[in-house]
Parts: C-alpha cells; structure tokens; sequence
C-alpha cells in the first residue's frame, strides 16, 4: 500500500498549502446545504401531528448531537494517533476539535432544553441520554482543562489524549442510552441499517441539514487547524516567507 | 410553502418562541466558532509582523 498520502498529511506546510485551495469550495458547499436545509425545514416540510411545529427544531438539534459525539471520535482516534506515531498534524487535530465539539455539545443541550419544554412540559430532566450527553460537555471542558494547564506541548497533547481516549467509551453509553434505559428522550429516528421513522419530506431536509453541518464543521476545523500550524510553525521559513508576501 | 402567510410563518403554530430561539442560538454558536480562530490568525498575524519589523530595524 502507499502511504505517501499519510506522511503528506503530516506535513503542516502541506496541509496549510492545500487546505488553501480546499477552503473555498468547502465554504460555499456549506451554505448551499445550510440554506436549502433550514429553508426546507422551516418553510416547506410539514407539521408533525402531534408536536405541530415545534419539531423543527430537529433540524438543528439532530445534526448539532451527530456532529458532537462525531468530533469526540475524531479527536480521540486523532489524539491516539499522537500518542502512538508522536504525529504534530494528528495532535493538533485533536485540540482543534475539542472547542468545536464542546460548542456543538452545548448546542445539543440547549435546543434539547428548549424543545423539551413544550414536548415534555420540562426543560431538563436527569435521564440517560440527557446526563450523558452533559458528561461529554464535561469530557470536552476537561480535555480543554488539562491542556491548558500544561504547559508542555508534547505532555500536554499526550495527556488530554489518554483523557480523550478513556472517556471514548461515554460515546456507546449515548447511543444506546435510549435503548438500555426508560427514557424520556424518543428512540433514535434515522438509522443506517433501517428506513427513517418519518416521512420523506421531514427527512430529506434532516439529511441535507447533517450534510451541511458537517461541512461546516470541516471548515471551522480547517480554520483552527490553519492558525494553530501558522502559531507553532513560526520560526520556519515557510511561514516568514507567507507573512512577508501578505504585507 | 406549508404556512399560509408569513405571519403564520412566525409564528410556528403556538412555538414560535421555541424555534426561532434555537435557531437563534444555533446561529450564535456557528458565528462563534467561525470568528474565533480568525480573530486568532488576525492577532498572531499583526504580533508577527511587528516582529518582523523590529527584527530589520536592529540588522
């Protein structure tokens, strides 16, 4: 197999150079999967028959909760990846995911609270899904904690991956919270293996909405990435000669 | 479109309140995660420079 690809992808210079051209695109994928989304969900998809409208909310809540426990993967298996090959790039994947990921995680929590409200007549209750979802805020803050107070880069990306890596098995305990416990919170709506539980006009515009949210969270990802590789690598000549050109 | 006038649009049934904050907050949440690492770049940037300059002044 060749792996020039891997060791590419490990070099900051030419990951800054190519994520340059990829930015662009990135950006207007993303705000025509954005708009033709929210615009469906909000204009167009119809009302559920028994929550009326307050169901669109969905169209956030839904791809704010995937992109939460999906950023948390990453950064665990990129920190891992760290840990293992002592890999610069993976390592600061990993701490660009975690204010990403927390931010997405609150996201989660607050349109839960708010739909919860004229859904369960309460804007909190303790139960699995909604406790574990708030552990993985915290596994996020604590990654963030620990980073911050090292001042070591090396320990410091070693120590939050472990961190990252053992509170990996909180993302399972979300996913099948719903399952294992008597929860408050519906079953999950759309699977991979099954047809989704709604009709098609709700959930096309679900899916062109985790498309969307996704892409944009590739693009504040490669935003980070990009000044945090601008930040460690300003002694090189790379970076002298980019910021030279720039004046 | 499903609402029959944009006042019913709004107004979301009786949960207008309820969506239109979660948007609200979801729109918060991206501006924030877009204008973080920008205002970063900006500052590194500028304390670069500055660098730069000082750095030709004292050859």
């Amino acid at each position: 197999m060749n792996w020039t690809w891997f060791h590419k992808l490990g070099s900051p210079k030419w990951f800054y150079e190519i994520s340059s051209r990829w930015l662009p695109w990135l950006v207007i994928l993303t705000i025509l999967l954005l708009v033709t989304g929210v615009v469906w969900g909000l204009a167009f998809a119809p009302a559920e028959r028994f929550q009326g409208n307050s169901y669109r909310i969905i169209f956030i809540h839904v791809p704010a909760a995937f992109l939460a426990q999906a950023t948390y993967v990453l950064m665990a298996i990129t920190g891992g990846v760290g840990l293992i090959w002592r890999m610069k790039m993976a390592e600061l994947v990993a701490s660009c995911c975690a204010p990403i990921g927390a931010s997405f995680t609150l996201l989660a929590l607050l349109t839960g609270a708010i739909w919860g409200k004229p859904t369960w007549g309460a804007w909190w209750v303790w139960d699995a899904r909604l406790t574990s979802m708030l552990i993985l805020l915290f596994l996020y803050l604590g990654f963030m904690a620990l980073q911050a107070s090292i001042d070591n880069m090396k320990t410091a990306a070693r120590a939050s991956a472990v961190l990252a890596l053992v509170g990996l098995v909180n993302i399972p305990i979300i996913k099948y919270s719903v399952d294992w416990w008597f929860t408050l919170h519906q079953t999950a709506s759309i699977k991979l293996t099954e047809k989704p539980a709604m009709p098609a006009e709700m959930y096309y515009p679900l899916f062109i909405c985790l498309a969307g949210f996704y892409c944009f969270f590739t693009v504040v990802l490669l935003l980070r990435l990009r000044t945090e590789i601008l930040h460690r690598e300003h002694k090189t000549g790379w970076v002298k000669a980019l910021m030279s050109n720039k004046r | 479109m499903y609402f029959e006038s944009w006042a019913d649009f709004w107004a979301m049934g009786k949960h207008g309140l309820y969506v239109w904050s979660c948007y609200g907050i979801a729109v918060v949440v991206m501006i924030y995660n877009i204008w973080a690492p920008l205002a970063q770049q900006k500052r590194f940037k500028q304390r670069y420079l500055r660098q730069l300059r000082r750095e030709a002044q004292q050859q």
